[in-house]
């Protein structure tokens, strides 16, 4: 029981309708699992945590002090998720990926949405994730957003929401595929027994992917690289790993340099020059040139070559604005106003404090709503009225009262739940989705995504840098 | 390859070449305080000097003594050559370069830095003493096993290589030149029990107190330990195979890039100069003349190859 009675009811737990009673596309699992001694998988868990220290597969945290490097806990029960259900949720993601897409090129060109009055203008134009350097530029194949993660959450059987939209440099593709990996390894016998879509080709779709959208001026086979802010960036695993897995080089800043109106990174042979740039770095230290003048970490000069047109970059600089929450709560709309449809998947209802009705109801209802800062991300700088203490209220509740127009407020959603497994057994836990999708001349989706939990009895909050961890994700084949 | 790339690989495998040299000079220093009758804490004023760090050790610590030496020399993380800075050194810049290593090398790398890492956060014990040594030279002995099976034999290979051969080399030329004096014919009493156990010591810093007797019959002779070590081409640890493979993993770039540099030049002029010698003439122009010219030869041609192939910008 992870609720006190007489609260709200009880979140919707995926895998079982009843104790012992497991929903559809866990029934084979379950079978498995009930069969399974326990001591064996305490063991696997185990192995599972060697498996990940050995490889290296960490990520860091800001502002802790010597403990530079950390593992994410990863949980060896999957999260199922039938081809029904994902049919569905992959529509809707689609749907809404192609929108985004058509949002940026408007906001960037005609911007027919401010002057049909779907918008305010201000909260486009005054926005800081808003590049008036991208105002009239087409990026290569007119694509903006490459690599897309949309979170989802759910909250009951047919109850599927997008929580947030990561357009800029979503982040965690890794352990999707390496928690796919290390499943494999520890339990063979499941994927024989499950009949599971495949993750593993998202490298290859992902190179693929970035090589259709290079210059059109690009000759032969396009040279794509990976650009990492170094090995002191919290997702510097990742960045090294996907720069593996494609077989592509992984850049630093320092490598780059703008030569004869060419990006060119510096060989042991002498620079040669590069097509297309998947950049883990944020626009403000892209180009020192162009945004943040103290940036170490950017390429002087790497904006003028992509506006001339000789290289692509990947997220398109510009797109952050999409991750921008006060713009999340327009999402039905742009949907609305692109696709020429309503929004297959819906939005979780959203108060922009910004607005004085809706401020004057979220700070009277601060005890039951999430806040989150419009340009915050990874958990931090949020607000989970329920559990916060009464001090922690009182402060945001200032905070929010000085700078509304930083805020947006959300209803506390009973979140579903995987169980985990924990030494007694399995325990429910929340847990939320983030599905990676590819666009280029097409969109791709890799069937499932990183399923995120809070390990936590009853908390909502599954971010890595605060104490959540993972799951291996399953879409089962019709 | 990216030129960071190649500083990355370089790098990573000097660290680790020193890394295990370092524990060897702790080795031989341990050795040579058990063995001798009245030892003093003194005799780590030598070890020190051979690991190139007596002055910055007398800045943290007033005083010499074993305890103080080993530690500083083992797990001092102000001391940039300690084993557990060189393999935490070692380790970063092969994070850095990870895209390059196969899965097996990272990991053994990787391994080695979490077992080192956890087995010299603590105070040493001596009882600890040598299983710990093991240990780390095990652990580069890994990483070492691990690049061979598995590195392919392009640029990458070759530029670990270099790494570790101009750090090898540099550390031989150490060794010998912190107890060149031990060597001289004029002042050592010849076949004296202090004379043998100092030569040993010597030996044992670069693990060849055993191949030395199947070379040379048994019997230390300052000249032939010196021969040994400066140009006996066999001796895996000698100057002169150091250049025979800095040589050949030099050319293969040349071969490739199809460009022969500054470097390539250099570094065959030493070679020649080793393969050319007698030990003799070392003697006669001076032993330590000679390892000081070269460990400043050693430090120009890495310098040459840093530049030669754009390790930085």
């Amino acid at each position: 029981m992870n609720q006190k009675p007489g609260n709200k009811p009880l979140a919707f737990d995926e895998m079982l309708a009843a104790e012992n009673l497991p929903r559809e596309p866990y029934k084979t699992y379950h079978e498995w699992y009930t069969s399974q001694d326990a001591a064996h998988l305490i063991r696997k868990t185990q192995d599972a945590e060697n498996i990940f220290r050995k490889t290296g597969i960490t990520f860091a945290v800001y502002g802790h002090a010597d403990s530079s490097e950390k593992l994410i806990p990863f949980d060896i029960i999957p999260r199922i998720i039938s081809a029904r259900e994902w049919r569905k949720l992959a529509q809707g993601i689609e749907q809404r990926v192609l929108a985004l897409n058509a949002f940026l090129d408007d906001i960037y060109h005609k911007q027919e949405i401010i002057k049909a009055g779907r918008i305010p203008r201000a909260l486009i134009e005054k926005n800081v994730t808003f590049l008036p350097e991208m105002i009239g530029f087409k990026p290569p194949g007119g694509v903006y957003t490459h690599i897309v993660g949309t979170d989802i959450v759910r909250t009951g059987e047919d109850q599927f929401f997008v929580l947030e939209d990561n357009a800029r440099t979503p982040s965690g593709v890794s352990y999707m595929l390496e928690n796919r990996e290390t499943m494999m390894q520890m339990f063979p016998e499941l994927f024989t027994l499950n009949k599971v879509q495949r993750v593993e080709d998202y490298p290859r779709l992902l190179r693929q992917s970035l090589a259709t959208c290079a210059p059109p001026g690009c000759k032969g086979r396009p040279r794509v690289a990976v650009l990492t802010p170094g090995i002191y960036n919290s997702a510097y695993y990742e960045h090294s790993f996907l720069a593996d897995q494609m077989g592509v080089e992984l850049v630093e800043g320092s490598d780059l340099r703008v030569i004869d109106g060419r990006v060119k990174m510096r060989t042991t042979k002498g620079y040669e020059a590069i097509d297309v740039l998947y950049r883990r770095v944020d626009d403000d230290f892209l180009d020192p040139m162009t945004f943040r003048a103290d940036s170490a970490l950017g390429i002087p000069g790497i904006m003028d070559v992509y506006r001339a047109g000789n290289i692509t970059i990947a997220n398109a600089p510009g797109t952050g604005i999409c991750d921008d929450k006060a713009i999340y709560s327009y999402m039905p709309e742009i949907v609305e106003f692109y696709t020429g449809r309503k929004a297959i998947l819906e939005n979780v209802p959203t108060w922009r404090c910004s607005e004085p009705d809706s401020l004057k109801y979220v700070l009277e209802h601060i005890e039951e709503l999430v806040i989150k800062e419009v340009h915050g991300s990874g958990g931090y700088g949020m607000l989970v009225g329920p559990t916060a203490t009464k001090k922690e209220r009182a402060d945001f509740a200032e905070k929010l009262a000085s700078k509304p127009d930083n805020y947006i407020a959300q209803p506390t959603l009973a979140l579903s739940t995987v169980p985990i497994f924990v030494n007694k057994g399995i325990a429910p836990r929340h847990v939320d989705l983030r599905p990676y999708v590819l666009v280029s001349d097409k969109v791709k989706i890799i069937p499932g995504g990183l399923t995120r939990v809070a390990l936590k009895q009853g908390s909502l909050v599954v971010n890595s840098s605060q104490g959540g961890g993972t799951k291996d994700t399953w879409v089962l084949e019709d | 390859m990216l030129g960071r790339t190649a500083n990355g690989l370089y790098w990573m495998f000097r660290y680790i070449e020193r890394a295990e040299n370092i524990a060897r000079l702790v080795d031989a220093g341990l050795r040579v305080s058990l063995t001798r009758a009245g030892s003093s804490d003194q005799d780590w004023h030598g070890v020190l000097e051979s690991a190139g760090v007596r002055e910055a050790y007398s800045e943290v610590h007033p005083e010499l003594t074993s305890a103080d030496a080993i530690d500083y020399l083992l797990r001092d993380t102000s001391n940039p050559s300690s084993v557990l800075s060189c393999i935490d050194s070692g380790r970063n810049n092969a994070r850095m370069v990870r895209t390059a290593l196969t899965r097996e090398t990272w990991e053994a790398t990787n391994e080695a830095w979490i077992d080192l890492k956890a087995r010299l956060a603590r105070k040493l014990k001596p009882a600890d003493m040598p299983e710990l040594i093991d240990v780390i030279k095990h652990r580069c002995g890994l990483i070492r096993g691990a690049f061979h099976g598995s590195m392919l034999r392009n640029d990458l290979y070759n530029f670990s290589r270099i790494g570790t051969f101009i750090e090898r080399a540099d550390n031989t030329s150490r060794i010998l030149d912190v107890k060149y004096y031990v060597l001289l014919p004029a002042v050592s009493q010849v076949g004296s029990t202090l004379d043998n156990m100092q030569w040993e010591s010597i030996l044992r810093s670069v693990s060849a107190h055993r191949s030395y007797g199947w070379v040379y019959d048994g019997d230390y002779q300052s000249a032939n330990i010196a021969d040994f070590l400066i140009l006996k081409v066999q001796m895996p640890r000698s100057l002169a195979y150091c250049y025979e493979k800095i040589v050949s993993n030099l050319d293969y770039l040349a071969e490739t890039y199809g460009e022969r540099l500054q470097a390539h030049e250099t570094a065959a002029a030493i070679r020649t100069m080793l393969k050319r010698g007698s030990i003799a003439d070392v003697m006669d122009h001076g032993l330590h003349e000679f390892l000081e010219d070269f460990v400043s030869r050693n430090n120009q041609l890495s310098a040459e190859i840093t530049t030669g192939y754009r390790f930085y910008q």
